[in-house]
């Protein structure tokens, strides 16, 4: 990412997303004011063409401000808004303004019927644990088609919605379809939207784990017991170490995602990437809370916003093991011969993200 | 992440490189044909004096060096291809690994125009062999401990002391021998100590006595050297005197951030996935593309390393958090496939992957010790982050 956009993003989500808002959010509260500081900077469109509402951002940059506001626990739906627009634009749909969100997150039955000559296509289903299903402006809904995959643009108020919740009191909701909807033939199949979703949540749980690798060091290095700052124990000292390594694996998964995202999605390589990510969450997530003990736990201390995400974004658009299966049943496909092969071909070149863009435009 | 940890993006391949790669493919096809997954289960142990001058004369080794010193003049990419190739291949590396990794580019750091020249096309031609003096009986991890001391004598310098885990020292060309030139300081550990250049074809059996170390499963690579009065011509000094200790842990980032450090179990993982076949049940799926993500995310890691050792920056840091995160992946591995593969280890055994098992069960155990063990590893991690 360009040092200027990730600085800039740096300084808005530092100043915007203060522990009031974090726990204004918790308790339920829409942080409106955040959403639309945000949406001032045209990030939510960082994924589109410029065509569509973009600014020309690459995916990396757009991964890049994931990052950053997952590592703030920005408590709003950017990677989402982002996700459905260009769910959307490459469908040839027009983007609405305001929030948007995507479904699936998790497989469930939607099918859309109709032709599509003269009268509406019809949605009808159920999406499970949507997020921020009850906020979003428009739902992008990737379903299959009488003769393949779509997009369907499902506007506020014409779904029911069953409010839910993630771990982080983030909502995930479910809502029901059963009526007309806009919809545009998609390159994008559920599976597809699955990877790339899983690639965003690989983007925040690297963002978080940067954010509570230092949120640890600055506690361990001023919290003092047995007569000196706990950081100088060599029992943390190893459990550290661990964290940061685990944060750094990662950040290279987070930098395979966004690459894999601007190649056009290869499941192998997303997969290996969230899966990474997830068991880093969980390490990380469990380490942290060790080394701060009591204070790590309550309500008032910052790093619960932090860890309750991960636990969040570590089951969805896949899990470990879903993803795992996959980059396994890919390298017993490959056989033992073709296995490293197979491993170096996860490496994108720039010419492939070039490649991979101009076929995006064709 | 904190700044002192931070990964830059690795230099993204290029036609080169990939070109390269399928060079060394297609090399070690026909070079290894007949290598069997017992004989590639060794990894960069497994050693082989003519494989070696092979890749030599491929312009394989000392890639990265100026060509007045033999060398290739190519990127740290695409010498990192070859490394990777070869290790995926369970290519016998081991007679010059040592010498092109670390020891190579020590001289070329900090040798006389004399030494660089005299040695230095040799390791590149794949005929010059290098072992490590470090350890000692009472200086492991604590390599500041060391008490081998060289006391200047007229047109030289007199050696004594011994060395222990010293790797290939029965077949080495050369030592880099770390030693004390002056009295242990009270105010400085690091002070005093200064590396030396031996000629261990001239070094054993006059003052230096090499005797195999046997390992626990019963082979010989490792060795005690006895030191006794050995003489070194005043020529022998590598660097500076007294700038031992900067010298040395400026070869960390080198030998501590290469793909040596997550593919020593690969034949391993090969050989499961070729046991279990696409149809093996989900757990196996499950947990063998577990590895496999990690090896992915190792390998992203450890090339971002090579293009900061190529940008001229000192990735020691971040070498010792590839190498630590590496170690685990290499011994989990064994642990995970003897569980999906219900396989029992029997080294030697007629069947393959029985045998492959029981040869990693039984070194595994070194992968986190060699090269650093992991508290020493975390340590350095945890200064990095500032909490020493």
């Amino acid at each position: 990412m360009s040092d200027q956009l990730a600085d800039s993003a740096e300084r808005l989500f530092a100043s915007q997303v203060s522990k009031t808002v974090l726990q204004a959010a918790d308790g339920g509260h829409w942080p409106a004011a955040l959403w639309a500081a945000v949406e001032d900077t045209g990030y939510t469109a960082a994924l589109l063409p410029e065509e569509s509402g973009g600014f020309g951002a690459s995916a990396a940059e757009a991964f890049g401000l994931v990052r950053v506001a997952a590592a703030h626990a920005a408590p709003i739906p950017l990677a989402e808004t982002m996700l459905a627009g260009w769910l959307l634009a490459r469908a040839g749909l027009p983007v609405p303004a305001g929030i948007l969100t995507v479904a699936p997150v998790r497989r469930g039955p939607l099918a859309l019927s109709g032709t599509g000559q003269g009268d509406a296509w019809h949605l009808a289903g159920t999406a499970a644990r949507v997020p921020w299903g009850r906020q979003a402006a428009a739902i992008a809904v990737v379903a299959e088609g009488p003769e393949g995959p779509m997009v369907a643009c499902v506007p506020a108020g014409s779904f029911a919605v069953a409010e839910g919740r993630s771990v982080a009191n983030e909502p995930r909701d479910a809502l029901t379809f059963d009526g007309p909807v806009t919809a545009g033939r998609s390159p994008i199949s559920p599976e597809q939207l699955r990877a790339a979703g899983a690639s965003l949540r690989t983007a925040q749980m690297a963002g978080a784990l940067s954010r509570i690798l230092a949120v640890c060091v600055a506690y361990v290095q001023t919290r003092v017991q047995f007569g000196r700052p706990i950081g100088k124990f060599q029992a943390i000292q190893q459990n550290m170490a661990v964290l940061a390594g685990q944060a750094a694996a990662a950040g290279a998964a987070a930098d395979l995602a966004a690459d894999a995202f601007a190649a056009g999605l290869d499941p192998f390589v997303v997969g290996a990437a969230k899966a990474r990510a997830g068991e880093a969450a969980s390490i990380v997530a469990g380490l942290a809370h060790q080394v701060h003990g009591a204070i790590g736990f309550t309500q008032e201390y910052e790093l619960h916003h932090l860890t309750r995400r991960l636990w969040a974004w570590r089951d969805e658009f896949g899990n470990e093991a879903e993803w795992n299966a996959l980059v396994g049943r890919g390298a017993l496909a490959a056989g033992a011969d073709g296995l490293w092969a197979k491993i170096t071909d996860t490496m994108v070149t720039d010419a492939m993200i070039t490649g991979a863009m101009i076929t995006d435009a064709a | 992440m904190q700044n002192a940890l931070a990964f830059a993006p690795p230099p993204p391949p290029s036609e080169a490189t990939e070109r390269l790669r399928a060079e060394v493919r297609a090399f070690v096809a026909a070079e290894l044909a007949d290598r069997t997954p017992q004989q590639r289960a060794a990894s960069w142990s497994g050693r082989d004096r003519a494989f070696s001058r092979k890749m030599g004369e491929r312009g394989w080794i000392g890639m990265t060096w100026p060509r007045q010193y033999g060398g290739h003049e190519r990127s740290a990419l695409e010498r990192y291809v070859v490394l990777e190739e070869m290790l995926a291949a369970g290519a016998p590396v081991g007679y010059h690994w040592v010498a092109d990794r670390q020891s190579g580019p020590n001289l070329l750091r900090n040798g006389t125009e004399e030494q660089r020249a005299a040695i230095l096309p040799r390791i590149a031609a794949g005929e010059c062999s290098f072992c490590i003096g470090m350890s000692e009986p009472d200086s492991g991890s604590d390599l500041a401990a060391a008490r081998t001391r060289a006391q200047r004598v007229q047109g030289g310098w007199l050696v004594n002391g011994t060395k222990v885990w010293t790797s290939g020292a029965h077949e080495a060309d050369y030592m880099i021998l770390f030693c004390r030139t002056e009295a242990k300081s009270d105010t400085d550990r690091h002070a005093g100590a200064s590396q030396f250049l031996v000629d261990m074809t001239k070094a054993r059996g006059a003052g230096m006595t090499v005797s195999p170390i046997i390992d626990m499963r019963g082979e010989h690579h490792f060795n005690e050297v006895a030191i006794q009065d050995l003489f070194l011509p005043e020529d022998a000094i590598l660097g500076r005197e007294g700038d031992g200790w900067k010298q040395v842990t400026g070869e960390l980032a080198y030998e501590r951030s290469g793909p040596d450090r997550f593919l020593s179990s690969f034949t391993l993982l090969a050989e499961a996935v070729r046991a279990l076949g696409p149809d093996a049940p989900e757990r196996a799926a499950v947990a063998l593309g577990r590895l496999t993500s990690h090896i992915i995310a190792l390998r992203r890691l450890s090339r971002s390393v090579a293009g900061m050792l190529q940008a001229g920056e000192d990735p020691a840091l971040q070498a010792a958090l590839v190498k630590d995160l590496g170690n685990v992946l290499e011994q989990e591995t064994v642990e995970v496939i003897r569980l999906v593969a219900d396989v029992e280890p029997e080294d030697e055994a007629a069947e393959v992957l029985p045998s492959v098992l029981a040869h990693l069960v039984l070194t595994a155990p070194s992968f986190s010790l060699r090269g650093g063990t992991r508290e020493i590893l975390r340590g350095m991690i945890a200064r990095g982050l500032g909490l020493r």
